[in-house]
């Protein structure tokens, strides 16, 4: 008998324990009404604007008719994916995000890294400063003011690239409508307008970096070189790392402004990315369902890399991002 | 630190500055040329071909671009857009991103999840077009606002700075009377200036430079921002456009005319720039430390 008396008591405790925290919930709740009142309307924005196209996502698996809505819209199963996966576009679209990718990480991403090496070495502070305000410029530019510059100096109408190759006797090019100079292009803007930019992050940790080991190393008669190489490098090295992991969890984010604004029905085949294939296909042919399922998988493959980055850079020692 | 005064690390102190000195140059060169050749001739562009300084003057292309008004009314939408879009957007952030900094809310763990999950995962192009679309936003200049109000990640940020403002703040405040509208107006704002600004600063620059949600939700052309006009401009004129329809009906306009064109759409981000710099790179590491 004792036992179950014992555990009577248990459970009344309890309860009561958990009656007393509803009410001091309750009471927390009331006490801060005003501050409900404050998340509420971006509350409500996140549900409607962000929450709601998640539950559209379910006409990917429907024949979407805009008269009849998600409700009336027939459904077909995996269809779209189905048709995605065994047409031909499909790989055109994944090779070209992967190749965009590549550049972005071999040949883009060091150079922020060698930048901030370099003007960290600056030793006149205005001058340092000077520079810094020149280089982060173009990140403020639009894609669009990105973009038309580029075409203005690219120009075969009087343009300067096409007109020194000219002066030094070379054949002008066609860089706007050639297949082949998509990628180059595509990647020289991203270094434009990024690289300066970048280099905060970089900056930021290496003025962490304890003088005294400088000092240490100059005793040992190390060169400038030789400290940049093995106490600053060193130094922002999981930084370094962290960033490389959270680029591998963007890999799909590649910017549909940017390729979109390059793109023309002549390098359609080295340029189409995801992004701009969602756009064609859904609102300018108006295939709703398909490119819905397109963007779908875009959306779960970005989830899962993103997951997954998250992981490394945590296990590598870091906060990560969320 | 006592300075390395070897001929080596002088040497390196040289060839580092004017290594620095030319990669900047030639970051801003071609905005710099842009900006000379919209304000020369066409003769004097077409035979130079690079312009730093232009020998002939000549406001032409200026004179040409405002003779219709459809650069003006671009700029009037982009305007409006990016002065009411960010003070919309700032309230919207504020008041979230300071309910979320209360230490003391039930919930506020969740809610914080519901709002970086949307960074993480979303609907896509399309199921957010039939939203904005079912919301009876098209054609509408509140299409390029209101589907973007809150940035979560600026949101965080403030949500990071509000919290590291000290407690005693609102605990005098609440003594003295003031009820939580009163102290984040009052206490908590005048207190943030620099992550206000700096935030301002990015949503103004965003909806300034917007551009995919003009092409999303906006047809009527006599509404579209200037970014999208540059686009017409520039991009389309010269030469096919995505569809494979050649512009050939309409000249092309003249180079310098392209170069006046974005140089008017950049002018508002050009003449801020400089003097909240300071205030961009620390918003920047505000965010990258603490995301």
């Amino acid at each position: 008998m004792e036992p179950q008396l014992q555990g009577q008591v248990e459970t009344l405790t309890k309860s009561q324990i958990r009656s007393a925290r509803k009410k001091e919930i309750w009471k927390n709740i009331k006490k801060n009404k005003l501050i409900y009142l404050m998340i509420l309307p971006g509350f409500i924005y996140f549900f409607i604007y962000k929450y709601i196209p998640m539950y559209g996502l379910v006409i990917a698996f429907q024949n979407y008719q805009p008269y009849l809505g998600i409700t009336g819209s027939e459904w077909v199963g995996f269809e779209h994916f189905h048709r995605l996966f065994t047409g031909s576009d499909f790989w055109m679209i994944f090779r070209n995000t992967l190749v965009l990718f590549g550049l972005q990480l071999f040949i883009y991403f060091p150079i922020p890294i060698i930048l901030a090496l370099m003007l960290n070495e600056v030793r006149h502070h205005m001058y340092k400063r000077t520079i810094q305000t020149l280089i982060y410029i173009p990140h403020f530019m639009s894609w669009v003011v990105i973009v038309s510059v580029s075409f203005v100096v690219l120009t075969l109408d009087g343009g300067i690239v096409n007109g020194m190759l000219e002066y030094f006797g070379f054949q002008p090019i066609n860089f706007l409508m050639n297949d082949s100079w998509f990628r180059p292009m595509y990647i020289l803007q991203v270094i434009w307008r990024e690289a300066g930019w970048g280099t905060i992050i970089f900056l930021a940790a290496i003025s962490a970096v304890d003088p005294q080991l400088y000092e240490a190393a100059r005793m040992d008669g190390a060169n400038r070189i030789r400290q940049m190489w093995h106490i600053t490098l060193p130094a922002i090295k999981s930084v370094i790392v962290i960033l490389l992991i959270l680029k591998i969890g963007d890999v799909l984010e590649l910017g549909f402004e940017h390729v979109y604004l390059l793109l023309n029905a002549s390098n359609r085949e080295v340029g189409e990315i995801f992004d701009t294939y969602v756009y064609t296909a859904g609102l300018r042919q108006g295939q709703f369902s398909y490119s819905t399922a397109v963007g779908f998988f875009k959306g779960i493959v970005g989830l899962i890399l993103i997951i997954f980055a998250n992981r490394l850079a945590k296990k590598f020692g870091e906060e990560g991002v969320y | 630190m006592v300075e390395d005064r070897s001929l080596g690390s002088k040497l390196f102190n040289i060839t580092n500055a004017i290594l620095l000195g030319i990669i900047a140059l030639i970051t801003v060169l071609p905005f710099l040329h842009v900006i000379a050749a919209s304000f020369t001739t066409s003769a004097e562009l077409a035979a130079k071909k690079f312009v730093l300084f232009p020998t002939t003057w000549s406001f032409d292309a200026y004179r040409y671009i405002f003779s219709t008004d459809t650069i003006l009314k671009a700029m009037g939408v982009s305007i409006a857009v990016t002065l009411g879009g960010t003070m919309w957007s700032m309230l919207m952030s504020t008041l979230m991103g300071y309910g979320l900094s209360r230490r003391d809310l039930v919930g506020r763990r969740y809610i914080t999840f519901f709002v970086i999950f949307t960074m993480l995962f979303n609907g896509g192009m399309i199921p957010t077009f039939l939203v904005v679309q079912q919301t009876g936003l098209m054609n509408s200049l509140l299409a390029l606002i209101i589907p973007v109000s809150i940035n979560a990640f600026n949101m965080i940020i403030l949500r990071s700075f509000f919290q590291n403002l000290p407690d005693g703040l609102e605990e005098s405040a609440k003594i003295d009377g003031c009820n939580d509208f009163g102290i984040l107006f009052r206490i908590v704002i005048p207190c943030s200036k620099p992550a206000i600004a700096t935030i301002s600063l990015f949503y103004a620059v965003t909806y300034w430079n917007t551009y995919m949600h003009a092409i999303l939700y906006i047809s009527d052309s006599s509404k579209w921002p200037v970014q999208v006009l540059l686009r017409q401009i520039v991009v389309l004129a010269s030469g096919l456009n995505y569809d494979g329809a050649a512009y050939t009906d309409i000249p092309p306009p003249e180079q310098t005319v392209k170069m006046a064109t974005i140089v008017v759409a950049t002018i508002p981000v050009l003449l801020v720039y400089p003097f909240l710099q300071k205030y961009f790179a620390k918003g920047a590491l505000l965010g990258s430390v603490k995301g």
